[in-house]
């Protein structure tokens, strides 16, 4: 049994060997130097790598694939939770701010403080106004983030932090409610709902604008960047070490048992 | 006798191959100098543990074990492992950075690899609700929105899909290098810079599945989702998803690894890491974006008046030399091979200047090895080093005219707040004995 294994083994090999080589003797075209047409392959390989897609799948435009199917609605509904900045998205409900305080205290206050100060590493969501141009801005909902939509679509996606997709519409519109509320800006009394919802703006919005370093960083497009002498002494100015945050060289449990 | 192999007996018999003693404290001296605590260095270009000349080498006379025993069996290792001698190549955490290790990062050990493509088991890796766990026949992308079919697709139906194509790209999360906007804080390229991979992807063009869906021409942006417990969301300019984006579940010729999105994530070509959504499950198509969470309150750039920028997509060229670099000190006067990584996602990488001496004179380094668009490139500066403190950069060029700018440059626009995009130029202080520190040059 092992010799005639060994001996199919080997003939398949060799089979193998003999159809590389006759690729080889077959492939050569006439009056062009191997290395030559070999050169030619590599450039031709280089420029097909990494080509833009579109190239690519022109032809299978030109026919339907008969892959895929159609998606149900009540398929699309129950992965379709995302929120829009004008409202898009949003469920029926409501929610106030005391409602969200108790909530919040529940599920949220543990990382992120009874009123949004943070704890430990975990994300700070009230305060910060006028932060921003300081040395260490607070960036929260009521400094920063430009929507509440945001705040509404992370809560119920990816909130609380474990088990995400847990809190209904209502318990979602209350707990936003009070996260405004804690940022100043709905009062104590105040109910959101999906009706008064778009009307709900934050403070930064207009502070946020579309990127523009092809303008704005012009000067980073230079012909020719000098190459000798291009400054003055140069100093030490800060160091790594000094601060000892770095993780020690005590080597991490590895991927080898 | 050498010290890292066992007695012909013990081998015979067949245990495993492992380290003695001594060798593992000699390993954990050299890697422990390697992060910093001051490396040795050998003068005349001798090795470090060279014989006194005229002395046969221990390692030479007598002939080593390892010749004269027979080895471990082919399939030791039915999916193979690095040497026993390259264990401390792994990724590593900074821990003080985040909260919880779930929505996390760990880097890439950059000063340990060459060439260009990132072993699969090294890419760092990030994510915001821990590593879901996806069964391939259970996988399901949903494509819906603004589009005149709304479509689902298998894991199957993708591999069966028309037009399969292998690109490589880098993949660099927008905070790499984030830690350094104040100053030089991190003491490593794997910390400093480590948030990148480069890899060779298998998949459909996005544009493929968009087109069957028909996407309605109001469509502008796609919403990318994915299925993990941050339910990640991005969007995307349409005309981006249609240019270059690919639906992949291929890197480096096999399935994705779990910790990059098994089975399926999407590729973003240039663009920063956040947008390729990982486990991707939904593809919305609508006519303006979403403002989700990551886009809005996270990757966006705070500048110095207050301001922000949004939708600041694109990764600008960027490099840094990965050896000598603090967990990689130099070991020897003379010749010496400065290895660096180079990329940009706006095109190709096009040139690569490196300077000793802190930015006052460069030198255009060799590239070496395939420089293609939005994919890192490699490039090397041979040397003779005599010992002399060196303050090492490099200054990375692309097909757009774009240079690296310094880290001085770049905080004269946009101040020290904006987190993410910093793509400063890195200096590494090399003193006399080798040792090599992350500093600031002015």
């Amino acid at each position: 049994m092992w010799k005639s294994a060994e001996t199919l083994l080997a003939s398949a090999l060799l089979a193998g060997a003999l159809a590389v080589s006759g690729m080889a003797v077959a492939d050569p075209q006439p009056g062009k130097p191997a290395a030559k047409a070999e050169k030619d392959k590599t450039d031709k390989a280089r420029q097909a790598v990494n080509v833009a897609a579109p190239a690519a799948t022109a032809p299978a435009a030109a026919k339907a694939i008969a892959l895929g199917r159609p998606a149900l609605q009540e398929e699309i509904a129950a992965w379709n939770i995302d929120v829009r900045a004008d409202g898009e998205g949003l469920p029926p409900g409501k929610g106030s701010v005391k409602e969200g305080e108790e909530l919040f205290l529940q599920n949220c206050a543990q990382c992120h403080g009874e009123f949004g100060e943070g704890a430990g590493r975990w994300p700070v969501l009230a305060g910060g106004r006028g932060t921003l141009k300081s040395e260490r801005p607070e960036k929260t909902i009521g400094s920063f983030w430009p929507y509440a939509s945001t705040v509404y679509d992370y809560v119920h996606r990816a909130m609380p932090f474990g088990s995400n997709l847990s809190l209904t519409p209502d318990q979602t519109y209350a707990i936003v409610a009070y996260l405004l509320n804690l940022n100043d800006l709905v009062a104590e009394d105040f109910v959101l709902s999906k009706d008064n919802f778009p009307k709900v703006d934050l403070p930064n919005e207009a502070n946020f604008y579309d990127d523009d370093r092809e303008t704005s960083e012009k000067a980073f497009w230079k012909k020719n960047p000098c190459m000798k002498d291009c400054s003055g002494e140069v100093h030490v100015t800060a160091r790594a070490q000094i601060l000892n945050v770095t993780p020690d060289g005590d080597p991490p449990k590895g991927n080898l048992e | 006798m050498s010290d890292t192999s066992l007695p012909p007996t013990e081998r015979a018999s067949g245990a495993k191959p492992s380290l003695s003693k001594s060798s593992l404290s000699r390993r954990r001296f050299l890697n422990l100098a390697g992060i910093g605590a001051g490396a040795a260095v050998a003068g005349g270009g001798a090795a470090l543990a060279a014989p006194a000349a005229g002395t046969p080498d221990p390692n030479i006379v007598p002939v080593p074990d390892w010749t004269k025993t027979l080895g471990a069996p082919v399939n030791e290792n039915p999916y193979g492992k690095p040497s026993v001698f390259e264990k401390d190549v792994v990724r590593r955490e900074v821990t003080w950075l985040t909260a919880s290790s779930q929505s996390s990062v760990s880097f890439t050990p950059l000063y340990a690899l060459d060439s260009v493509i990132t072993p699969n088991g090294l890419c760092f890796v990030r994510h915001h609700g821990g590593q879901a766990e996806i069964e391939p026949d259970k996988y399901r992308l949903m494509i819906h929105g603004l589009v005149d079919k709304p479509l689902v697709f298998t894991l199957e139906d993708l591999k069966r899909m028309p037009g399969r194509v292998n690109r490589a790209y880098f993949l660099e999360c927008a905070a790499n290098s984030g830690m350094e906007w104040r100053g030089a804080q991190l003491n490593g390229c794997q910390f400093t810079h480590g948030m990148i991979h480069n890899l060779f992807y298998t998949g459909v063009p996005l544009k493929t599945l968009l087109d069957m869906a028909g996407v309605n021409p109001k469509g502008k942006w796609v919403l990318a989702e994915g299925a993990d417990a941050a339910v990640m969301t991005r969007s995307i300019p349409l005309e981006k998803a249609m240019n270059d984006c690919l639906v992949a579940f291929g890197m480096n010729g096999e399935a994705l690894r779990p910790e990059q999105g098994y089975p399926v994530r999407l590729v973003v070509p240039g663009w920063e890491g956040n947008m390729w959504v990982k486990w991707l499950r939904r593809l919305k198509v609508g006519d303006q974006p979403w403002q989700q969470r990551e886009e809005t309150s996270k990757y966006t750039d705070l500048l110095a008046d207050g301001r922000s920028r949004r939708f600041t997509f694109v990764m600008d060229a960027k490099s840094v030399v990965t050896s000598p670099s603090p967990q990689a000190p130099l070991k020897h006067k003379g010749p010496n091979v400065l290895s660096g990584i180079a990329w940009s996602g706006r095109g190709t990488i096009s040139r690569v200047d490196v300077s000793l001496d802190g930015g006052r004179n460069w030198t255009t380094a060799r590239i070496d090895g395939p420089a293609l668009p939005m994919s890192m490139t490699r490039f090397y500066l041979d040397f003779d080093w005599a010992g002399q403190e060196l303050m090492v950069q490099s200054r990375a060029m692309d097909d757009t005219g774009y240079v690296q700018p310094t880290k001085q440059e770049l905080r004269a626009i946009r101040g020290t707040n904006s987190i993410y995009h910093n793509n400063g130029i890195q200096t590494w202080l090399v003193r006399s004995n080798g040792e090599t520190e992350n500093v600031e040059v002015g």
